[in-house]
């Protein structure tokens, strides 16, 4: 796939989710939208590759989702606000989701949000000049 | 004659409602914020509004990905709080205004805002938290509520400029409907954060307050801020800021300052909330 360069692309660590990631992830992120109702939450926790099967995903969209890997899902297109819905099925919040995105416990992470959060500074452009 | 008499800036973290929702808004985490909210909360049980038109974002909720509208206009009696994946929030039913927000939908598309427009959606955190953080816990929402629902989930989100030209458009429509009321905009979401990434949890203090002195001081610079600005300032989801200056557009050029409340964290974000007064 060629992608056009964008000026977003020297920010580190972020995922924009542009029409590229929406239509590499359009199933993921609709997979994890349908969790939204609660007879679809209870068939997914009851078994989940099953339930993955449904939504024409890549195979490894799905690991992404049985390894709860996180990170993975937005590499692969995931969008945040619909792979949150995934969390909230399984009883795992934002700032959890957050931790493991970032490579922290779930206790580091809160006690970096305590201290202000994660600062800018250093973490602006992988080029190191903004 | 209706008039716009004043504009609120409000994050909108689902956290908060979560907090407020189980009994926990007294805990010391959480306390901070509901306090830093209590001067707001004063202030617009004394103004009254008779509507509020809340800009806010829909988080995959009522819009998925299928069609994404960049602006949607509730014109529905009413909205039901949205299920968002552990059942819907335990707060009252918002209620529409129908014959404003008709006025409002056909007054902007003339005036070649090309909006959507919804007759039925559910209303998530987006909607809810502010009303929360603003209302406390009434048994009814004190006013009717006018949902503008923006797209900044997917990118590109429309610019500062359109959405300050929109705001812009509904206090033209809001002055041109011949009934006396007595409105109040809200533009929510924000401030700094990120939510996804290995670069999770980015808050920038700095740039979030100068923002908000901006809102005041010098609202163009504000409109010309291009969107990877506030990516890389304040985080990728920070963009949602954007919203803030439809509710700036719909005020005067001359405001003031009435309060301003800026806490990290609210979960991942910096909260902030602004009231500004048309003078």
């Amino acid at each position: 796939m060629t992608r056009k360069p964008r000026d977003y692309d020297d920010i580190p660590g972020t995922y924009v989710f542009d029409y590229e990631r929406a239509h590499q992830g359009y199933h993921l992120n609709m997979f994890s939208m349908s969790l939204l109702k609660s007879e679809n939450r209870k068939a997914f926790l009851e078994n989940e590759e099953a339930y993955l099967q449904k939504f024409p995903m890549t195979p490894e969209q799905r690991q992404t989702v049985l390894k709860r890997d996180w990170l993975g899902m937005v590499k692969l297109g995931g969008n945040i606000y619909y792979t949150s819905k995934i969390g909230a099925t399984l009883g795992k919040s934002f700032q959890y989701i957050a931790a493991e995105m970032s490579g922290v416990s779930q206790q580091e992470y809160a006690d970096m949000m305590l201290n202000g959060g994660r600062t800018p500074e250093g973490n602006r452009s992988l080029s190191g000049k903004k | 004659m209706a008039k716009i008499l004043a504009g609120v800036g409000t994050s909108h973290v689902p956290a908060i409602g979560a907090a407020l929702d189980t009994g926990k808004a007294g805990e010391p985490y959480w306390k901070p914020i509901f306090d830093g909210y209590q001067r707001s909360r004063e202030w617009l049980a004394k103004v009254k509004p008779d509507v509020v038109i809340l800009v806010y974002n829909d988080h995959g909720t009522a819009f998925a990905l299928d069609v994404v509208p960049t602006f949607a206009l509730g014109i529905a009696a009413e909205y039901q709080p949205a299920d968002e994946g552990w059942g819907p929030r335990p707060v009252p039913v918002v209620k529409g205004h129908l014959e404003l927000s008709r006025h409002l939908a056909e007054s902007l598309i003339f005036d070649e805002f090309d909006l959507a427009i919804v007759n039925e959606m559910a209303v998530d955190h987006g909607l809810t938290v502010p009303l929360s953080l603003m209302c406390g816990q009434p048994a009814e929402w004190p006013f009717k509520v006018i949902p503008l629902a923006v797209n900044v989930v997917q990118y590109p989100p429309p610019t500062g400029k359109r959405c300050f030209a929109l705001g812009r458009a509904i206090r033209k429509a809001v002055e041109n409907f011949d009934q006396d009321l007595r409105v109040v905009v809200f533009g929510t979401g924000g401030m700094s954060h990120q939510l996804h990434g290995e670069r999770a949890g980015l808050i920038n203090r700095e740039w979030d307050n100068q923002f908000l002195d901006g809102l005041t001081q010098d609202p163009q610079r504000l409109v010309k801020i291009p969107h990877v600005e506030y990516m890389r300032e304040t985080g990728a989801e920070g963009i949602e800021m954007v919203m803030w200056l439809i509710m700036r557009g719909a005020l005067n050029d001359n405001v003031k300052e009435v309060y301003r409340f800026y806490h990290v964290p609210g979960s991942n974000t910096a909260v902030g909330n602004i009231v500004i007064e048309n003078k």
